[in-house]
């Protein structure tokens, strides 16, 4: 039989606690960006949750980013908090950031079907970034006579 | 996009005494008794799977513990004993849709039922021959459609629902016409609820020589089924939203048809006599048994056929009639909440809804707090909330053992969702 889990902030409502209600009312970089180096959609097939996120960078690291979703309060806060988290990151880190960053910012553990609304932000980083390296890769070996045309 | 909000009229029912005996219902499934965050579960997600009353654990545990073999072919006291189980349960479920023995095949589920006949089925048709869907199907009923059209290059029509969340009449008379092959579609709508008149369309079929088939996935648990009165040529169902173990489900055809459609997956026991240069295949139901089978959940489906036999099918209808009656008239009485489908009188016992403003996972969440559990997100029915306008909704829905006090609990919990959002 699974266990139990008795702690209060994973009962129910405890979820919602009011910083994660405070992200979902008032997202923070909520918009577009003109010209980004890195755009992704990103959705979650489960619940039909949509997140786009925009990235300006500066060398490698992280300039603006900004985001705009369409889902519920879990997924919208947990992109609120990981914007504000990847501001002036290089994209290495950015990178490197994992579910168990997201469950820190949250500052509540989230079960496995949660999961994907709370990393939802996340994977559209990580593959816009994906995306944008492999770009970035073809372009240089362009430049460097790599390939041809 | 269209949007339709549907406007619900909120329905007053004298309170009358529960017909079932939900009490001692509830005592033969086990799991009920389990807490949730605390609180005892209501579990209202029988759309999704039933809980199973111990008669069915047990019998599939005293087939592991006492006459566990393959069957048809081990000629031993253990093999027979699980041969005659086995071809038992196949005639419990066929009777139970009142279908000869040898027009159903077991099979994983509703899913591959599906499947198993759109692959068949496409298989004798022209380019630009016309199969009909509706907008309200479950995936099940969708995809398998979709991919052997877009495959065979032939046509998918969809009959489209009106306002009220009913097939549209119109629609249904324009798309069924003499280029039809195949109109399959599902008895109750998993999402809407709306219990669809299967008879009256399939007459329309056959007058259009098309074939028949139905998706009994949500009516075959919940009412009683005829498949002879019903007059459709196949019928597809699952055993694990009716009482019965995961992974056994059912296609019914008719017998004519079952003869003719060639076998869909080869090998082991469809077979009579195998050449090195060609292969008799076995008779019906067998042909379509490839493999070893889920020998203990078949078993374990027929003694959750034997339950429902007991508890009545009609009796289930009235109970579950009387359960959505009460939720349908609790839920409109909120002005925060919106209701997907049509009235209480046409619905079978689910309820789509969402709480104004809240997304559907965070209401599941909230009430999960609670003990309640329900399903959100789109039911596997996206194209179905596209037409509604929406990304995601949640439902609850009803079996033989919930009880009006459970509703109570939860429209206690909905109360609660609107207090935690009511700022936003």
């Amino acid at each position: 039989m699974p266990k139990e889990n008795l702690d209060p902030n994973f009962a129910g409502e405890g979820i919602y606690r009011e910083n994660i209600l405070d992200h979902y009312k008032n997202p923070h970089n909520h918009g577009e960006i003109k010209n980004p180096d890195i755009k992704f959609t990103e959705n979650n097939p489960l619940c039909g949750d949509v997140i786009t996120v925009n990235i300006k960078l500066n060398g490698s690291k992280v300039e603006d980013v900004k985001f705009r979703s369409m889902g519920c309060a879990i997924s919208q806060s947990a992109a609120s908090m990981l914007t504000d988290e990847i501001r002036g990151k290089t994209l290495k880190e950015v990178k490197n950031l994992q579910r168990e960053d997201i469950v820190n910012m949250l500052g509540i553990d989230i079960g496995v079907v949660r999961t994907k609304c709370a990393t939802l932000g996340l994977a559209a980083i990580k593959n816009g970034i994906k995306e944008f390296e492999s770009k970035y890769t073809v372009l240089r070996e362009r430049k460097n006579g790599k390939i041809q045309n | 996009m269209e949007i339709l909000w549907f406007i619900n009229v909120s329905i007053k029912m004298p309170q009358t005494k529960q017909l079932m005996d939900t009490e001692k219902i509830r005592k033969d499934f086990p799991i009920l008794d389990r807490k949730v965050n605390g609180k005892p579960l209501v579990y209202l997600d029988n759309a999704a799977t039933s809980q199973k009353p111990k008669q069915v654990i047990d019998t599939v545990k005293d087939y592991y513990e006492n006459y566990n073999a393959n069957i048809h072919r081990s000629i031993h006291k253990l093999g027979e004993e699980a041969t005659a189980a086995y071809e038992e349960a196949h005639k419990k479920a066929a009777d139970f849709i009142n279908a000869d023995f040898d027009e159903v095949i077991f099979t994983k589920n509703t899913t591959e039922s599906i499947n198993l006949l759109a692959y068949s089925l496409t298989n004798n048709l022209k380019p630009n021959d016309e199969i009909v869907i509706s907008q309200m199907e479950h995936h099940s009923n969708f995809v398998p459609w979709q991919q052997l059209a877009i495959k065979n290059d032939l046509k998918l029509k969809f009959i489209k629902i009106n306002r009220e969340g009913l097939l549209d009449e119109k629609s249904i008379n324009e798309t069924i016409s003499k280029k039809t092959k195949i109109v399959s579609l599902t008895h109750v709508s998993n999402v809407l609820g709306t219990v669809n008149d299967v008879k009256k369309i399939g007459k329309l079929a056959h007058e259009n020589n098309s074939l028949f088939v139905i998706d009994g996935a949500q009516s075959v648990p919940h009412m009683p089924v005829d498949v002879k009165k019903l007059d459709c040529d196949f019928m597809a169902f699952s055993g694990h939203k009716m009482l019965g173990p995961t992974g056994i489900g059912g296609l019914y055809g008719k017998k004519g048809l079952l003869n003719k459609m060639g076998p869909f997956l080869y090998g082991g026991e469809m077979i009579k006599e195998v050449k090195f240069e060609n292969t008799k295949f076995n008779d019906l139901p067998w042909k379509f048994e490839a493999g070893t089978m889920n020998i203990a959940e078949a078993i374990g489906l027929g003694a959750a056929i034997d339950y429902l036999n007991k508890a009545g099918m009609d009796n289930i209808a009235r109970h579950e009639k009387e359960m959505v009656r009460y939720a349908y008239g609790k839920l409109s009485e909120m002005k925060e909440i919106e209701i997907y489908g049509p009235s209480a009188e046409k619905r079978s016992g689910l309820v789509a809804f969402n709480v104004k403003g809240v997304h559907a996972h965070d209401t599941s969440q909230i009430l999960d707090g609670e003990g309640i559990a329900i399903r959100a997100g789109h039911h596997c029915a996206m194209p179905l909330h596209s037409v509604l306008g929406i990304a995601a909704s949640a439902r609850a829905s009803f079996y033989l053992y919930n009880t009006k006090e459970e509703v109570d609990k939860l429209m206690e919990g909905i109360k609660k969702v609107i207090d935690v959002f009511r700022q936003y």
